[in-house]
């Protein structure tokens, strides 16, 4: 299964867009999406913690031992978050206030354990940055798609720019928590139709989106229920 | 204590901020364990039992350890690991010791290690109440109350949302809205009537 680099690359932006279609992690996407620029901040922020884990963790892969690999994998995350943490609050304040508590949630986020658990600890160096990268892009696209449509009906601007009917005529719920759900509801249901429902067949959401799923190992998750 | 001001914490938490609703924490297993109504149950029991525990040993650390010591950067990393590691003493406690509430919550635990509901409030909590000089003891009452309201919270809204989706599954909606459309559609419904709640602490107890 040698896939070429190119192939690795674009996977996580259109095949496996780790949001829209794989639908991982969900909570800073629907929280963070109130504004075009916090959609960037956010995907830079999780595509760099992505990179260094990704990376760190593919260098590592034959000398964590396979029963403590998940606290492993959370401690290198844990140590890149931080680093974030800290660079966003020395040079970006606005944002670091705008993210505020998702910032450090970046470590729960599904898509960072779920890669290192499905790829990195797999596959060599380059590939994993490689995919690393893929993923990062995806999840900043599909961020900066979302944040524009809640942004521009929301609250009339764009990165702050104003845009001059829909200033005056706003649908503010579009920015609120309803609007959120709304949205990315309507999204995935576009790439459904253009897909020819290929996205939903291959990925329902369960528990193989959870990256706990390796570890777990549990009867809890309906899928794995069904299955038994 | 003031009691009233207890009892605004869990309901702005339970209500008016609903972790999952408003807030946006804690999204996965609302949409992945809300199929049926007891898988529902149980995991948010499992919730509030870790949100309680996990504040009442993160919030002290923070206090007694990590702020005297200027450490206060190490927070992400200190307190995932000890999420991690309390979640899974519980599990080997209750395993060894009630079994019965082990094969009613034990499945649920190893899926909240990763819940950013979790970590949420214990971050939350250390940012909302441990003020500048605030003196632990009270301070400490109402990050236990706020982590309770939280998870109360998330229980609300799994065994509504369960409630909505079993209708929600059977129903004839379009082909490209079936699974995750329409559920993400019902959810941003069912948040909406929970921005009703707005406002609603400050009038009734404020």
């Amino acid at each position: 299964m040698k896939k070429s680099k190119l192939a690795i690359l674009t996977n996580g932006i259109i095949k496996e867009n780790p949001i829209l279609v794989l639908i991982l992690g969900t909570c800073p996407f629907l929280a963070v999406t109130t504004q075009a620029s916090n959609a960037i901040g956010m995907g830079a922020a999780v595509t760099f913690v992505l990179l260094c884990s990704n990376v760190i963790i593919s260098l590592l892969r034959n000398v964590i031992s396979d029963k403590v690999r998940i606290p492993c994998y959370i401690v290198v995350i844990a140590s890149f978050v931080t680093l974030v943490q800290m660079i966003v609050k020395a040079y970006f304040s606005a944002l670091d206030t705008a993210l505020g508590l998702y910032l450090p949630l970046i470590v729960v986020n599904c898509i960072i354990l779920g890669r290192a658990e499905m790829f990195a600890n797999k596959n060599g160096i380059v590939d994993s940055a490689l995919d690393a990268i893929g993923m990062g892009v995806g999840y900043m696209l599909a961020m900066l798609v979302m944040a524009s449509i809640r942004e521009i009906f929301g609250a009339g601007t764009w990165f702050g720019i104003k845009i001059p009917v829909l200033a005056d005529n706003n649908i503010s719920i579009m920015t609120m928590a309803p609007g959120g759900f709304a949205v990315f509801g309507l999204l995935i249901a576009i790439i459904n139709k253009a897909s020819h429902g290929k996205a939903i067949k291959k990925k329902e959401f369960g528990c193989e989106g959870c990256p706990s799923a390796g570890a777990c190992g549990q009867k809890g998750c309906d899928r794995k229920e069904e299955a038994a | 204590m003031d009691i009233k001001a207890l009892i605004a914490i869990v309901m702005a938490a339970v209500l008016v901020n609903n972790y999952v609703l408003q807030q946006f924490l804690g999204i996965c297993p609302f949409l992945g364990v809300s199929k049926k109504l007891d898988q529902a149950a149980g995991m948010s029991v499992a919730v509030i039992f870790v949100m309680v525990l996990a504040t009442a040993v993160t919030y002290p650390i923070q206090f007694f350890l990590l702020n005297p010591n200027d450490m206060g950067y190490l927070q992400t990393i200190v307190f995932i690991l000890v999420i991690a590691a309390l979640v899974q003493l519980v599990e080997i406690i209750l395993k060894k010791y009630i079994p019965a509430l082990h094969a009613s919550l034990g499945v649920y635990l190893p899926l909240i290690t990763t819940n950013c509901a979790v970590l949420g409030v214990c971050i939350s909590n250390v940012d909302s109440y441990m003020l500048e000089k605030a003196a632990f003891g009270p301070s400490f009452v109402q990050a236990l109350f706020n982590a309770a309201g939280s998870g109360l919270g998330f229980l609300l809204a799994m065994v509504l949302f369960a409630g909505v989706r079993s209708r929600v599954d059977k129903c004839d909606c379009p082909e490209s809205f079936k699974g995750m459309p329409i559920t993400l559609i019902s959810a941003a419904i069912l948040s909406v009537s929970f921005m009703g709640f707005a406002g609603l602490v400050e009038n009734l107890l404020g």
